[in-house]
């Protein structure tokens, strides 16, 4: 069984765009959306639930004002700013800054806070018709999206192992940081998605720099190529300096919103040389990939 | 005043929103808060003046005084440290440096040392009127998987006399959330797709329950469907400015060249969007 992770560091760079068109290209495969805090392939795939969970991403401190002795132990200990104190009222407890790290809960000499489990968001499994699709929704504004990522990822292994399926692809988040990694970690091989922008070429490489941290395989794919030449040029010198292979080159055109708004992947709806390009680079994949 | 700019779904163009009105407002100050992939710099060519490196603490164990009683593990939230046997091993990449660890060791055998995740950058750009205003961005190190930490940093640099711009990173997740708490407006840029309208309308949910007002800029406002023009009218979220999709302008950023340099159009049309922000503030 191979994983693929289809990430960019910036972006809107097209990730979820290429991912739809490889996942209604590849046969035999389980879909994971990783991006779980702006998850977005289920758009294109309009799946079918078949099952639904709560996640419980981990605990949180609650008060037992009965117990609390309005000391502010806890007030002037907490390093997030996440406790605000009156003599009054007593502590109180800032949601949003609190990370959830229990150092309040040990240092209560009245034992009044206790660390409880959270439901941080839902994870799905669905039918789509590109076949079976993980995808998760983590609550607004919450913690822990590395946590879901993994379990999102674990959850579609699973599926890929009991329905023996050859390949899982995952719709990867932007940037290089926790769910990044939580969506790279172990895999065959990253697909990193990029464009001729002097921002789509800076975070390309910082997530290259990810890649070669954790030494997982990339290949590099360059999406509205056409729009600066110059920086095209660029990108492929970079990826020839740095042994990637450069799968693909797919031409700026608008049709791809029209795909979009229709509902359909670039591979499904005709767009053109765009839904040559991407056949191509996917029949490279496979041989990269098998 | 306080303004964070911001989307839900990447690549939308928060940046090129949040750069040009630094460009055109008064007394600007901008922070890059999208440590991960920071791009501000592209486009305002700042000269940096100050380097400040990000540390965050991490626990030492001293191992004449631990005895491996395993007090500090079971302690830590996120798995940071494991006893296995006569061994105390701390995984710094999964630390948030919280100091529980140290809290709750009995034998004072924990201590911190500094760990560098990442660096601030200072220094100053020019507006388009040649005024110099003040630039800062964080910079988080690749393979450090905890951002809020530098987040935080550099806003505690924020000068509330400014008019200041926070670019925040993409999602609603914990980074963007660190981005938006403490601001007093928050500026949505979206595009007319299924993909836009999905992450906005999450983007907004974050804005509403930290009590934060917004408004949306529509970015490559013809290139899709009116479903978000639709959505700002049901949610009564004023509409504060759509930019048509230009070749040109794609091919202006492109080489890092922002767009009120490039059109007097849009010089105008960010300069009315600066206004619109600071009557919708004061409202």
């Amino acid at each position: 069984m191979k994983e693929l992770t289809i990430i960019s560091g910036k972006g809107g760079t097209g990730k979820t765009t290429v991912t739809a068109a490889f996942a209604t290209l590849a046969e035999n495969k389980v879909l994971a959306d990783c991006d779980v805090d702006a998850a977005d392939l289920h758009l294109i795939l309009t799946p079918k639930e078949l099952a639904r969970n709560d996640f419980i991403g981990g605990r949180a401190p609650r008060i037992n004002y009965d117990k609390c002795s309005k000391c502010g132990e806890c007030f002037r200990l907490c390093r997030y700013d996440a406790i605000s104190f009156s003599e009054e009222t007593g502590p109180e407890i800032n949601e949003f800054a609190c990370d959830c790290c229990a150092l309040c809960a040990w240092a209560c000499p009245e034992k009044a806070i206790s660390m409880l489990d959270t439901v941080n968001g839902r994870w799905f499994i669905s039918a789509t018709r590109a076949g079976k699709m993980v995808h998760a929704r983590l609550g607004i504004g919450e913690d822990n999206s590395g946590k879901l990522v993994a379990l999102v990822r674990r959850q579609s292994k699973q599926i890929a192992e009991t329905d023996k399926l050859d390949l899982i692809i995952n719709d990867g988040p932007p940037g290089i940081g926790c769910p990044v990694t939580a969506a790279i970690t172990g895999v065959d091989l990253v697909l990193i998605v990029t464009e001729p922008t002097l921002s789509g070429i800076h975070d390309m490489e910082r997530v290259h720099g990810l890649c070669r941290h954790f030494d997982i395989p990339a290949l590099i794919c360059i999406n509205r190529y056409d729009l600066n030449l110059i920086n095209t040029r660029k990108i492929r010198n970079y990826c020839r300096e740095n042994n990637l292979e450069l799968v693909g080159e797919i031409p700026l055109d608008p049709v791809v919103n029209k795909a979009q708004v229709a509902r359909q992947s670039v591979a499904e709806y005709d767009c053109g040389l765009v839904s040559q390009v991407v056949r191509e680079m996917w029949k490279k994949i496979k041989r990269e990939l098998f | 005043m306080i303004i964070a700019i911001a989307s839900g779904k990447g690549g939308t163009g928060k940046t090129t929103i949040a750069t040009n009105l630094a460009l055109v407002a008064a007394q600007a100050q901008y922070l890059d808060c999208d440590v991960e992939e920071p791009n501000g710099h592209l486009f305002l060519k700042p000269e940096i003046e100050q380097k400040i490196a990000v540390e965050v603490p991490v626990p030492r164990i001293d191992a004449e005084l631990c005895s491996h009683c395993g007090t500090c593990a079971n302690a830590c939230e996120f798995n940071a440290l494991a006893v296995i046997g006569e061994k105390v091993m701390v995984f710094n990449d999964l630390c948030h440096g919280c100091g529980t660890c140290m809290l709750v060791c009995p034998e004072k055998a924990i201590s911190e040392t500094a760990k560098i995740i990442g660096k601030l950058e200072n220094g100053r750009a020019q507006s388009v009127s040649g005024e110099s205003f003040t630039f800062t961005h964080g910079v988080s190190n690749v393979g450090n998987p905890l951002t809020p930490p530098i987040i935080k940093k550099a806003k505690n640099l924020i000068d509330n006399g400014r008019f200041v711009i926070l670019d925040a990173p993409p999602g609603t997740s914990c980074p963007m959330v660190q981005t938006l708490i403490g601001s007093d407006f928050c500026v949505f840029v979206t595009e007319p797709t299924p993909f836009g309208l999905n992450d906005l309308k999450l983007a907004v949910g974050v804005a509403r329950q930290l009590e934060i007002n917004c408004g949306i800029v529509i970015n490559r406002a013809d290139s899709g469907d009116d479903e978000i023009i639709k959505y700002c009218r049901q949610e009564k979220i004023p509409l504060l400015l759509e930019i048509p999709f230009n070749r040109d302008l794609a091919f202006a950023y492109s080489k890092g060249e922002a767009a009120v340099q490039h059109s007097a159009d849009l010089r105008a049309r960010f300069q009315d969007l600066y206004a619109k922000i600071v009557a919708e503030v004061k409202k």
